[in-house]
């Protein structure tokens, strides 16, 4: 793996436990993964979290998300250019076998969502990819569901369901080729890609 | 001259050594308690051209692999008879031999070649077996030697031998590079004489036979986009089959060859569907927000099993065709993934994630027993034999991807190293005839 893409995760890892320290919604088990990361320098395993209080978050997740996250359309038109992507994250990474978007990756989501509601002639792909664990196929509709759940929180936001395409890769396309934590965390990622 | 004659056998053997590096290898890691020592004799030849096939070799070769044979060493036998007048059974008690093994090769013409051999039985000192002959060209001699493994074995066991069966498998070459290639492969179960099906710089996987090993499925990237494909193997003709919106993926044949069941996404999520393969019809047989993936056919075809995370965790599920009932099969571990049935319906083989680990287990179906086969924690793709006794299957060593086997009593066990990438997605095929 690069050392760019490592580089890349610490400064997400960190926005992750920013997040997670002044979130006042308790505790979600991704966050406290994330946090844990960043403590380490690598990330953590999350079979600690318990998968059947998971899903019910998802969705507690997504309607927190609908309700605090009303799109601030009065904002300053230059602020919808191009520019204002610099530096914003376009990957952004989930637990294993989880496709909960997590808190720290919501803030460059919804810069990406203003961009594109700005500007309805760009499109953006968002491509789901999980770690080498478990089958092939399982992981195939696993990487759907992840870019999938990317996708409903731009439309939460309000981005039009026409700019948005999800592709899953499953586990076959990894950035990282080690068979340990750090090499799965680091592929179990949905990638925004911009397409005209 | 003599100078000329040598870098010719040099480059011979380079020749050979890059041929066999390309081969999968086996090796046999544990075998069963009680094995059957057998002596397989050297073939006696009548011909000036050398053979390109050691035939006894590949005998040898197939019964060990099966875990239930030990052969006789070569080097400690004291004769090398090809015909039952030339044998002398208490040369091969004094070995332990229960059985013995000989065999000729007769050009007949051109690159024709007779291959005769006969079971003998050292205890009773009589034939065990009719002395078989089979005509075949050189190129096709090691298929005279599966032929033979397979009478020998199915004489020995009653089972019918799986040697001159075929597996698919994808191998993926600079992995870790900007430019990987994929490759599907046909090969013999022991892993020779590799040929390549399709070749592509995308992701190709779920490759599928059909059940009279005439056509496969597989699922091959277009564009960076999943795509199921249908091929004849004699001719390389191909459709794509599948091209939806989302996933097109899993492709298995029913065991009437008249339809394929496959994963589709178009309509939300992955779903389960049929393909009438005439009519073109597709059919949704699972309606869940879950993950419905992965179908494996009942051997009866009124059943398919698949993988589900409906109830929170993947496990494995059993639809009942006509009534589309669904009925959870698989409770034990954290959860269980691809299944694949015994042809007799009995076993039940899928990918067992406990704690952070992914094994083969085995579940009988009858009384419900699971036990895992495999040690090794990144275990993917398992694959029946046709004849139900082994399971091929993916899984990591030394941080490279390779094919191993396990049988499905798990006493025997074997590795098909490979030196030719990443080695994966292992489909045993149907018996040809």
């Amino acid at each position: 793996m690069s050392v760019n893409k490592l580089g890349k995760f610490a400064v997400v890892g960190l926005s992750a436990a920013w997040l997670a320290g002044c979130s006042t919604t308790g505790a979600n088990t991704d966050a406290s993964t994330a946090t844990t990361a960043t403590n380490e320098g690598t990330a953590t395993t999350e079979q600690a979290a318990p998968a059947d209080t998971d899903k019910s978050a998802t969705y507690a997740a997504n309607q927190d998300n609908s309700v605090t996250s009303v799109v601030d359309n009065q904002q300053d038109k230059a602020k919808t250019s191009k520019s204002m992507l610099d530096g914003v994250a376009t990957v952004f990474y989930f637990s294993f076998d989880k496709s909960i978007v997590r808190p720290d990756a919501q803030k460059a989501l919804q810069i990406h969502a203003k961009y594109l509601i700005a500007n309805p002639e760009e499109h953006v792909i968002l491509e789901g990819n999980t770690d080498e664990r478990g089958t092939r196929e399982y992981n195939m509709a696993l990487g759907e569901r992840r870019a999938k759940a990317v996708a409903r929180y731009l439309e939460i936001q309000g981005v039009p369901a026409s700019q948005i395409e999800t592709v899953s890769f499953g586990e076959e396309v990894p950035v990282a080729f080690g068979h340990d934590e750090k090499s799965w965390q680091l592929n179990r990622r949905v990638d925004l890609r911009y397409e005209k | 001259m003599m100078l000329r004659k040598w870098c010719l056998v040099l480059l011979t053997c380079l020749l050979f050594t890059s041929a066999a590096r390309a081969q999968l290898v086996i090796e046999v890691t544990s075998g069963a308690d009680k094995l059957l020592p057998i002596a397989i004799v050297p073939f006696g030849y009548n011909g000036t051209d050398p053979l390109p096939q050691d035939v006894a070799q590949i005998v040898q070769d197939d019964l060990v692999r099966s875990g239930l044979f030990k052969a006789i060493p070569r080097s400690s036998m004291l004769s090398q008879p090809s015909k039952l007048s030339d044998v002398y059974y208490r040369d091969w008690r004094l070995l332990k031999a229960d059985y013995v093994l000989i065999g000729s090769i007769k050009n007949i013409s051109g690159d024709r070649y007779r291959v005769g051999f006969q079971l003998l039985n050292v205890l009773t000192q009589k034939p065990a077996d009719d002395y078989t002959t089979i005509d075949v060209t050189k190129n096709h001699l090691r298929d005279a030697a599966h032929y033979i493994s397979d009478a020998v074995f199915k004489k020995l066991t009653g089972i019918r031998g799986d040697f001159s069966t075929r597996i698919l498998y994808v191998t993926e070459q600079n992995a870790e590079s900007k430019h990987p290639l994929y490759k599907l492969q046909v090969a013999d179960a022991d892993g020779y004489r590799p040929q390549v099906i399709v070749e592509s710089d995308e992701p190709i996987l779920s490759p599928a036979w059909s059940r009279n090993g005439r056509d496969i499925a597989y699922v091959m990237f277009k564009n960076m986009r999943p795509r199921i494909f249908i091929q004849e193997l004699a001719t390389g003709k191909r459709k794509q089959i599948m091209s939806f919106k989302g996933l097109n993926g899993s492709p298995a044949f029913s065991p009437d060859g008249k339809k394929l069941a496959l994963v589709l996404s178009k309509d939300g999520n992955a779903e389960i569907y049929t393909l009438d393969l005439a009519t073109q019809k597709l059919e949704r047989m699972t309606h869940n927000y879950a993950i419905d993936t992965e179908p494996a056919w009942g051997p009866k075809g009124n059943s398919i099993y698949f993988t589900s995370d409906r109830g929170g965790n993947p496990q494995i599920y059993r639809l009942d065709i006509k009534t589309k009932k669904v009925e959870r099969i698989t409770f034990e571990g954290d959860s269980n993934y691809r299944a694949r049935l015994t042809p007799d319906g009995r076993f039940l083989v899928c990918i067992e994630k406990v704690g952070g680990d992914f094994h083969i287990a085995v579940q009988d179906l009858k009384t419900g027993r699971v036990k895992i086969l495999t040690h090794t924690d990144l275990d993917e793709s398992p694959t029946i034999s046709p004849n139900g006794t082994m399971v091929m299957y993916a899984t990591t060593e030394n941080g490279k991807e390779i094919l191993a086997v396990v049988s499905v009593d798990g006493l025997v066990k074997y590795k098909l190293p490979s030196t030719d990438g990443e080695v994966r997605e292992p489909a045993w095929s149907p018996y040809f005839n």
